[in-house]
């Protein structure tokens, strides 16, 4: 390989690459320990200088990017992500925790305290925040990728566009696209199974229609969607209003367009 | 009657069985089949071997957003209308590998990736897809600018129709002359009648084809019968769609209140145009390794649902759901005609039947034609 850079121009110029854990189940870490064959490729045009699910040894900041996994749950991760935003020319939030609370949300409709008795022999160990937020909601982010768990190919691809300084390639159609070019009959028109595939991002590939399965909007909410008109299609299909809104209210409940049409279809049950 | 081959236009009987060795006859051509098949919950193309790989017995029942499938009381073969593909899958491909690109030390080198050249044989084409793939060959070779890839698979391909007895839920074929019966476009066309296939010679293809097994001229009793059913079917329509002056009529209610009511119901997750058959947009994508040493140029379909679809330098310039219902139903009744001399619907319903609301552009478009300019 004859390169027009030196090994040592390339080493000098590679960016640094940190990634962070808040409230999630590293899921979406195993995501860049999943791409198998492209880790030596991503390991030689990075330097991952702190990811300790992957690395003992760690770098001091600052950071070209900093990946960020989870939400925002207690005041200690409020503090840290703020730390970490001042540390970080790139933030990028990846997956559903940390770009729109994570299922950890649904603890947003209620009171964190009844939970708390409820679990832990000494509740006052216990130092929360009421909500579980995204990261957006404390620090400016950079760049979203989401996804419950994120899709691999994007993150490598997000690597890339990093490593050449190109935009990254993630669409922000809905998984519908993806359903009709793998050629999937769709489950809501052919069995009325309740999908939330049209008002979701696409990225996962479409997985669960192809398992006769309606999505999960594992992906948030796709560029304009229009919830409110979906569930009132399932409303016609004879779904109750309590199961639309658990229905919304799933892995990206908290995230704006979910949150705003569970909570219409919660006033329509009163 | 076996030995001599029926001439082209003409009108012969063979019994349901010998549709097996016109089959065979294909393969043997080096075809490979594509027709309506059992798939999960509807009625799909994809590859064919035998008789017993088409839903016989089968049919669907179509509303706006809703398809089931369901059992005939008959063995028919073809007793069912369109499903949610159509044979633009097969001829423009939703994910297309086009190019290779490699940085060298003397320069970049692109080079085309070969495409998939198999020639198909379309079995069960229904006359409104027949008319789609015209207004496809329009789209793709109709100008200087060609598409390469779909005329090399498009020239190959065997085209069996099969003429509808039993309309849909969702149909209005009529409405825009495509149907129920094939007019031309193939090589081979049946009517299914009780107890006989009733052909139509279209080409020399379709004669060789035939010569593989036995017939006779179709009588005064089986003309009579499809005759019958056509007529038929030709009153069984389950939409209707008055394109009576219906670019003007668009054109002088682009603001119309109609548009505002699509904004709430639509979801603009694009399902209409990738079942459409006529819809051709796509986007091309660059896929590049981590060093970015290599990048593979890939086309995909496109809906001009998605918010990138319009935007341009600047900003967007469909950014509601309103402009876009606006511009997908104004391009396919209205300036379809200005591009390409015809309206590009085709009356098949699938945009009907697959829109998960269930929006119905023939209840659209009446809404302003009954409401007229407001």
């Amino acid at each position: 390989m004859n390169q027009t850079r030196t090994k040592e121009q390339a080493r000098e110029s590679k960016p640094r690459v940190a990634v962070f854990k808040f409230s999630s189940c590293d899921g979406c870490q195993l995501a860049l320990l999943d791409a198998e064959d492209e880790l030596l490729e991503v390991a030689g045009g990075i330097e991952i200088a702190y990811f300790l699910e992957a690395r003992r040894q760690t770098l001091e900041g600052p950071y070209d990017v900093s990946l960020i996994e989870g939400s925002v749950t207690t005041p200690e991760e409020k503090e840290r992500i703020s730390d970490i935003r001042g540390q970080s020319k790139f933030l990028v939030t990846i997956g559903a925790c940390a770009t729109a609370g994570g299922i950890q949300a649904l603890r947003n409709w209620c009171d964190v305290d009844d939970f708390i008795r409820l679990v832990y022999a000494t509740p006052s160990y216990i130092s929360t925040l009421k909500a579980s937020t995204p990261i957006i909601e404390h620090v400016p982010v950079d760049f979203e990728l989401k996804g419950c768990p994120i899709n691999k190919y994007q993150l490598l691809d997000l690597i890339t566009s990093l490593v050449i300084g190109r935009q990254p390639r993630v669409p922000t159609y809905s998984v519908c696209l993806e359903c009709k070019r793998k050629g999937t009959p769709c489950v809501l028109v052919t069995k009325g199974i309740p999908c939330l595939g049209p008002v979701t991002q696409a990225g996962c590939g479409a997985i669960c229609p192809a398992f006769n399965r309606g999505c999960y909007g594992c992906f948030g909410p796709m560029e304009s969607p229009n919830p409110y008109a979906l569930g009132e299609r399932f409303a016609e299909l004879g779904m109750p209003a309590s199961h639309i809104v658990r229905l919304f209210r799933g892995f990206t409940g908290y995230a704006d367009p979910f949150r705003a049409a569970s909570d219409s279809f919660q006033e329509m049950k009163r | 009657m076996a030995n001599t081959a029926p001439n082209i236009g003409s009108q012969i009987c063979i019994s349901k069985d010998y549709l097996q060795p016109i089959f065979e006859a294909l393969r043997k051509r080096n075809y490979r089949l594509i027709g309506p098949t059992l798939g999960e919950g509807a009625i799909v193309l994809d590859e064919i071997q035998e008789t017993w790989d088409l839903p016989m017995g089968w049919t669907d029942q179509q509303q706006p957003g809703t398809y089931r499938l369901a059992q005939r009381e008959d063995r028919s073969l073809f007793g069912y209308v369109v499903g949610p593909h159509s044979w633009k899958r097969y001829l423009y491909p939703p994910v297309q590998e086009l190019l290779e690109v490699e940085r060298r030390k003397d320069g970049i080198s692109a080079q085309p990736i070969p495409q998939d050249v198999t020639r198909y044989a379309f079995i069960g084409v229904r006359p409104c897809d027949l008319s789609a793939i015209a207004i496809q060959d329009r789209v793709f070779m109709g100008g200087p600018h060609q598409d390469p890839h779909y005329r090399a698979r498009r020239r190959e391909v065997f085209i069996l129709a099969v003429n509808c007895t039993r309309p849909g839920g969702t149909c209005f074929c009529v409405s825009l002359h495509t149907g129920p019966k094939a007019a031309a476009g193939f090589d081979l066309s049946l009517t299914e009648l009780e107890d006989v296939l009733l052909v139509e010679i279209g080409s020399e293809m379709g004669k060789e084809a035939i010569s593989a097994v036995s017939w006779r001229p179709a009588g005064a009793f089986e003309l009579q019968a499809a005759r019958q059913l056509l007529a038929e079917a030709e009153n069984h329509m389950g939409r209707k769609l008055d394109t009576h002056h219906l670019p003007d009529l668009l054109y002088q209610n682009l603001e119309h209140r109609r548009w505002d009511l699509l904004d709430k119901r639509c979801l603009s997750c694009g399902n209409c145009t990738q079942v459409c058959p006529t819809c051709f947009c796509s986007d091309m994508v660059e896929i590049s390794d981590l060093r970015g040493q290599k990048a593979k140029r890939v086309r995909l379909w496109d809906s001009c649902f998605s918010l990138h679809f319009s935007h341009v330098h600047g900003g967007n310039i469909r950014p509601s759901i309103r402009s876009r219902y606006r511009q997908w139903l104004t391009h396919k009744l209205a300036f379809w005609f200005d591009q390409f001399g015809q309206i590009g619907c085709v009356g098949c319903g699938r945009c009907i039947t697959w829109c998960p609301v269930g929006i119905d552009l023939t209840e659209e478009t009446r809404a302003i034609q009954m409401e007229g300019t407001k």
